[in-house]
């Protein structure tokens, strides 16, 4: 089953409406609320990466009975140093941006930390897309 | 299993509006033949529906007053909200008379405990790493995170609220004076539907120590009536003063919140404890230890049995706890006697999880059932209209995909298939008359704003 999501730049107050999106349809299949829960966090922080750092995005979900496949791609500044970018602490947030509660750095590494995989690819000067998979039973990992 | 609740539809009432069905906060109600029905696994015992209903035909259970009198000791348990209601002129110690003169022998203000819920609350606070802990004081709460929020059990301190500790206490208060157990009844004076729901189906707990539960405004009447009757001011209250200021302000907004360490943040109003919990669950918010969070717009206050404007009671308590305030010192009051152990009655048990709105146990079941409800909704209008006997479109879509409703059921789309000779217009007058009662079509002058509205 598939679910997309836009995101607008720059648009803090509604980063987190796909989450709670895909939170609602993980709590209709039954999935497992610690699996859920997982999910719900990475892509929650992979909204707010969009709206703080690019100019639009797109969520796309792919759920069959095993795993549910995330994609974010963005239009934005991309990243230069992917490596550099996935250290706990690292961020190029502006002021602005940390002083809303946002920016502290762990964005990328908490989504690897509540997904079974993750893929980053960038262009710098293009955008950004990241893309997580994690499986719905607790036994299929 | 089965879910008791208070709450329950009286069908000689109910005109089968949809006024609670599209209030309800769960989507626990529907109509069917012209009558609401409560979805027992997804009613938290809130009241909205309560709240809402034009011709007060949702009922909340109680106990018969009769029930009382099979115990020789009737002890009745008073929450603060219950003497707030009224107007300051009523002396406390008049409720407490006309309480006695209803039936019951002794009176002890639940809020007397909350000194121990404090200290069971900092020790779960500190052998709990979890955040935000969520207070358990709101048993329409607990209920809403069960079935609503279930990632967020875990995070629901553990720790028994004032009623139960107080009716522990006072049981073995009273067993200490050498009455025999069997011969305690304990009543509690409720101010809501979920706290009846919480002692007969507790969450986390085996047993309630209470015995039954008397509705708030049941008593608010018999009290007004007896002070009307026969009331001068004399006697001096009759009850275990230990009261502190804290301990009448506790059902209040912002009651708990204000003894908490670290961050907390108190929300009251279903509406808003659940936009709330929406985003803790995303952990959209971070850093907060405490919530304090109550069903009622100002807590028990607002309580759907109290009586008494909810402002108004709120003042009233907040004038009383100044008043104790002034003279309570550390020597004059008395602290709890030793009659319960923190380890062993401060403490609940495991709250259980039970998520609402799953399509099916089975993942791929779950999963075609998804893909179906989607699709549907790309046909329903989506404008919630409610026609179909269903909250929403989507809980509609959702009642279709499992079975309980059908397609025909949405006037919008019946009129299509009518249209295109899939569905007669005999079957579509059939349909309408399964849902909203076959009188609903004909003429009736009785209802609200017609002819004849009062007859």
């Amino acid at each position: 089953m598939q679910f997309r999501h836009k995101i607008a730049g720059g648009d803090f107050g509604k980063a987190g409406n796909a989450a709670s999106s895909v939170k609602k349809i993980l709590r209709q299949l039954n999935i497992d609320h610690s699996i859920s829960k997982r999910i719900v966090i990475a892509l929650y922080e992979g909204e707010v990466n969009v709206v703080a750092h690019a100019y639009s995005g797109i969520i796309d979900a792919d759920i069959d009975d095993t795993k549910i496949k995330i994609t974010i791609t963005d239009k934005g500044p991309g990243i230069a140093d992917i490596e550099q970018a996935m250290q706990e602490g690292y961020s190029t947030a502006t002021p602005q941006v940390r002083e809303m509660g946002f920016g502290a750095g762990m964005g990328l590494s908490n989504m690897k930390k509540n997904s079974d995989s993750m893929k980053i690819s960038s262009i710098p000067g293009d955008g950004t897309t990241v893309e997580l998979i994690t499986f719905l039973k607790s036994d299929a990992r | 299993m089965d879910f008791h609740h208070a709450l329950f539809v009286d069908n000689d009432l109910c005109i089968g509006c949809t006024h609670c069905m599209t209030i309800c906060p769960t989507q626990a109600i529907r109509v069917r033949n012209g009558k609401a029905i409560i979805l027992a696994n997804r009613c938290v015992d809130c009241g909205e529906c309560y709240k809402a209903c034009p011709v007060s035909a949702i009922g909340v259970e109680q106990d018969d007053l009769e029930m009382i009198f099979k115990y020789p000791v009737r002890v009745i348990l008073i929450p603060s909200v219950l003497i707030g209601q009224f107007p300051r002129k009523i002396m406390t110690s008049g409720i407490y008379n006309a309480l006695k003169d209803i039936g019951f022998t002794h009176i002890y203000e639940v809020e007397n405990t909350v000194d121990m819920v404090l200290e069971a609350g900092k020790q779960y606070m500190h052998e709990h790493k979890i955040r935000p802990l969520i207070s358990s004081y709101c048993p329409a709460i607990v209920r809403l995170i069960q079935v609503k929020y279930p990632s967020l059990v875990g995070n629901i301190m553990k720790v028994n609220p004032p009623i139960d500790m107080s009716a522990m206490y006072y049981r073995e208060k009273l067993k200490s004076s050498g009455i025999p157990q069997d011969e305690i009844g304990l009543f509690y004076a409720t101010p809501c539907a979920a706290k009846i729901a919480a002692v007969k189906s507790p969450v986390g707990e085996v047993e309630s120590a209470v015995t039954g539960v008397i509705n708030i405004n049941f008593l608010y009447n018999r009290i007004l009536n007896y002070l009307q009757r026969k009331y001068t001011e004399t006697e001096p209250p009759q009850t275990d003063d230990l009261l502190s200021s804290k301990g009448i302000l506790w059902s209040l907004t912002r009651g708990e919140l204000v003894h908490s360490n670290g961050r907390a943040l108190a929300i009251d109003g279903i509406k808003n404890v659940n936009e709330f919990l929406e985003n803790i669950e995303n952990e959209k918010f971070d850093n907060i230890d405490f919530l304090e969070l109550r069903a009622c717009d100002e807590s028990c206050a607002g309580g759907i049995l109290i009586s008494g404007n909810r402002f108004l009671t709120v003042e009233r308590l907040k004038n009383r706890a100044a008043e104790y305030k002034a003279r309570e010192n550390d020597k004059t009051r008395k602290p709890l006697d030793g009659f319960l152990n923190l380890n062993e009655h401060g403490f609940l048990g495991n709250i259980e999880p039970r998520p609402m709105g799953k399509l099916d146990e089975d993942l791929s079941a779950a999963l075609k059932k998804m893909e179906r409800k989607r699709r549907l909704m790309c046909y329903l209008p989506g404008f919630d209209c409610a026609g179909c006997g269903a909250p929403d479109c989507q809980t509609l879509a959702e009642d279709i995909v499992q079975g309980d409703a059908q397609v025909s059921h949405c006037i919008f789309l019946q009129q299509q298939m009518t249209s295109q000779n899939l569905l007669s217009q005999e079957q579509a007058v059939r349909i309408t008359g399964n849902i909203w009662g076959k009188e609903r079509l004909e003429k009736n002058c009785n209802k609200l704003g017609a002819e004849d509205e009062n007859n």
